[in-house]
């Protein structure tokens, strides 16, 4: 028990918790008005340090001040965009309708470029850094996060996995004419 | 010779002829005080009633007293109900004014109803009693289903509907489905002009309610349905638009692709406000181009909103064109625009005077919208982050840019990371014409980061400038000094926000001594309790409403207060603790709303509310 009562008092010393450091206590809702006995203008640096601990701003109701409908709208963009799947477009040029990949499921790029081929029964080649899929009737590119077109395979699987937008697999003189720049 | 003697000479009709000029409600009421035959004369001919506070009298009343009334504006729940403070079943219902315009026989031709509990029987009702009516809007409303809809659609027969508007109403929809489910069956003919959805939480719906719309209906002046999230018929959407001449008014939602809107515009170069949906798409296709050069046809567009959910930053260009000639762009629900591609698209609208944007435009951008748009009148930064840690996006930097760029700035709405006095007494001197202002730290008891002061020099220094203010709301951290310069200084005051602000009494007193003008005082988690509550209780008769959350009221005080003002209802809304007569009188009264009223304590108060 003494082991116990030790490892608590660790574990306090330790806690994660929100708010500054120097900050007791989480406060809750009511907490949240500052009892008048205690404001003093005279000593700063004491109501610095407690008026600098925000109320964490998921504990406070209707704060920020904005309606539940532009709430929403941004919490749904946000989980979308922190969702588990990370699903992107995939358009093949002439095809009548686009697919969707979820790309955590893949953790290279042969792996995309199989499963891409499967989808769409075509041949895609092998990458190469000179010549990108030179040879194939078919490249593989991507739309980054600005939003510029991007061959599929220069940068790291990581690197590219967070910061494609979307896939489209370019066919014909097009993506031959990569291969002869 | 007194002009109103003179004028007592004049015919009634004169009077009335007279009277027709006066379009503020504020002005009529004045006209009618001047004497009884004023009084008279104004009350015959008044058609536009307005009712701010829906509990302040009753509906059989105002019928009595305006019989010729066409136009009626209804407002119920208190303003932070938008914010979640409010019980959702407190009370508002709009049931009782229908039935009594009904059953007197009124001409009713616009109803507008803004944080109202609308139930279905009250649109049945609506749909039956009111041949004439053209005009419903409903703003942050809620209560009703697709049932209700369905009755003013299929009643709405006989009757030119010409607008029908629902704004953050919390039901759903086939609105439209409604509305269009009339004419096939009954051969008539729907003059619906206006159809305006705002801000809804809508219920996912299928997209068949576009194609409702009969062949006959071509007198649509508007159509907002931005807020839905349902997909849409696109084809339907088409035809419709295209055989709307009249159309002015059209705002997508995110389920239309930007094909389908380089189509829209093609048969629609007349539209004044634009709403885009998804705008995401190859900008080397044949369908960009398309859309590039109808764009270069619409050139009536003032208004742009929109973008949301998908946006391809190199699709924007096209728009470029519009932008020149625009006084209104909303972009507050575009997220995944960022911040460059914002700044390259202000770049091109220098005639802008309204501007509602994300904060994630930044700073920097701020100063674009500074440099570029000298016409600027209203602006609104939103937060983009309200779950996360916050990085700073936008500072006290951007609104000094601001007010130092447009000079014709009067109305701003800021969310924002940090402010410091020295910025604010800087907008001040560079802005004096606000008319509102609204500041909202993220923190809410943040203090200057310089001088780790509190914020109450730099909203003295606003409401001393500023001499038109009639709205403020405050954030950061504030002590009594701040309340004491608005007692002071904000002379036009109408309607104050309070949040964890002040540190005494004291605080609260010097408001409701100091201004004059005031109509409408919210305060919330502020330590503020009965000596200022019941410091001058005649005051609360000149205002519309108090509230009060989280504060130090007491129920004793509540109780006298209500005694001692038989024209005040002093609301106790107690959700967690209910409150009745055996409670202890020095109990915290977690949420008190009071209201001048001429009729007593209301029949439909729920159980946790009690009118004291």
């Amino acid at each position: 028990m003494e082991m116990e009562r030790q490892n608590d008092l660790n574990l306090k010393a330790t806690e994660l918790r929100l708010g500054l450091p120097g900050s007791d206590e989480q406060p809750e809702k009511r907490n949240n008005k500052r009892a008048s006995s205690e404001m003093d203008n005279s000593s700063d640096g004491e109501k610095g340090d407690q008026e600098c601990a925000p109320p964490t701003k998921t504990q406070v109701v209707g704060w920020p001040p904005i309606r539940s409908y532009r709430k929403n709208v941004i919490h749904a963009k946000k989980t979308e965009a922190d969702a588990a799947g990370m699903y992107v477009k995939v358009s093949m040029d002439g095809a009548p309708y686009l697919r969707k990949v979820d790309l955590k499921v893949y953790k290279s790029y042969p792996e995309l470029l199989k499963a891409l081929q499967n989808m769409f029964k075509c041949t895609i080649g092998v990458y190469s850094e000179r010549e990108g899929y030179n040879g194939s009737e078919f490249a593989p590119t991507y739309e980054d996060k600005d939003g510029d077109w991007m061959l599929v395979g220069d940068v790291p699987w990581e690197m590219f996995s967070t910061s494609c937008k979307r896939l489209r697999i370019m066919k014909g003189s097009e993506a031959k004419g990569l291969g002869c720049l | 010779m007194c002009l109103a003697y003179m004028m007592n000479y004049f015919p009634e009709e004169v009077l009335e002829h007279v009277f027709d000029f006066l379009a503020s409600h504020r002005d009529r009421n004045a006209v009618s005080l001047v004497c009884q035959s004023w009084y008279r004369v104004e009350r015959f001919s008044r058609e536009k009633v307005f009712i701010g506070n829906c509990y302040a009298i009753i509906p059989e009343r105002v019928i009595a007293r305006f019989p010729r009334v066409r136009s009626l504006t209804l407002k119920g729940k208190p303003h932070f109900a938008d914010f979640n403070l409010v019980p959702s079943d407190w009370g508002g219902f709009v049931l009782p004014w229908i039935e009594a315009m009904a059953r007197s026989g009124v001409n009713l031709e616009e109803l507008r109803l803004k944080r109202m509990v609308v139930s279905d029987e009250s649109l049945e009702l609506l749909a039956r009693s009111f041949p004439n009516l053209r005009s419903l809007v409903l703003v942050s409303c809620e209560g009703f289903t697709t049932d209700g809809l369905a009755a003013i659609a299929s009643n709405c027969s006989v009757t030119p509907l010409g607008e029908l508007a629902i704004g953050d109403a919390d039901a759903m929809v086939g609105l439209i489905l409604v509305l269009a489910m009339i004419t096939p069956k009954v051969a008539l003919t729907l003059f619906l002009m206006e159809l305006d959805l705002q801000e809804n939480e809508v219920e996912d719906c299928r997209g068949q309610w576009l194609s409702c719309f009969p062949d006959s209906c071509t007198s649509l002046v508007s159509l907002n349905f931005a807020c839905l999230k349902g997909e849409v018929n696109l084809a339907a959407l088409e035809r419709l638009v295209a055989r709307n001449h009249n159309l002015r008014s059209l705002r997508l939602n995110h389920a239309v692709p930007l094909d389908a809107l380089q189509k829209i515009l093609m048969q629609a170069p007349q539209l004044v406000d634009l709403g885009t949906g998804s705008y995401v798409h190859d900008p080397d296709s044949d369908t960009y181009n398309k859309l590039k050069s109808a764009v270069q046809k619409c050139t009536s567009i003032r208004s742009l909103s929109g973008f949301l959910e998908d946006v391809a930053p190199r699709c924007l260009p096209a728009i470029y064109p519009i932008c020149l000639n625009l006084t209104s762009l909303n972009l507050s629900y575009a997220s995944l625009i960022h911040s460059s591609e914002l700044i390259k698209l202000i770049h091109h609208c220098s005639q802008l005077q309204r501007l509602w944007i994300l904060d994630c435009i930044g700073d920097k951008g701020l100063g674009v919208v500074a440099s570029t748009c000298k016409e600027l009148q209203e602006l609104r930064v939103f937060p983009s982050d309200i779950y996360g840690v916050g990085s700073a996006v936008v500072t006290e930097e951007g609104l000094v840019a601001i007010s130092a760029g447009c000079p014709k700035l009067n109305s701003i709405l800021y969310f924002c990371q940090q402010m410091t006095n020295a910025a604010l007494i800087t907008v001040a001197k560079n802005c004096p014409n606000f008319i509102r202002f609204r500041l909202c730290t993220l923190n809410p008891t943040i203090p200057d980061p310089v001088t780790m002061q509190p914020l109450d020099e730099g909203f003295g220094a606003i409401v001393q400038s500023c001499k038109g203010l009639k709205r403020l709301s405050l954030s950061g951290l504030l002590t009594d000094q701040v309340f004491l310069y608005i007692g002071m200084y904000a002379e036009q005051l109408e309607m104050l926000s309070v949040a964890f602000a002040g540190n005494s009494d004291k605080g609260m007193l010097y408001v409701l001594n100091g201004c004059k003008k005031l109509k409408k005082l919210e305060i919330r988690d502020s330590p503020f309790g009965n000596v200022a509550l019941l410091a001058d209780v005649g005051k609360y008769e000149t205002m519309r409403s108090l509230w009060m959350s989280s504060c130090e009221v007491t129920l004793g005080a509540c109780k006298t207060l209500a005694k001692k003002m038989p024209r005040l209802n002093v609301e106790v809304i107690n959700e967690n603790d209910l409150i009745d007569a055996s409670s202890d009188d020095r109990q915290k009264v977690e949420k008190m709303y009071l209201y001048r009223t001429l009729v007593g304590p209301r029949e439909d108060a729920p159980e946790f509310v009690w009118t004291l």
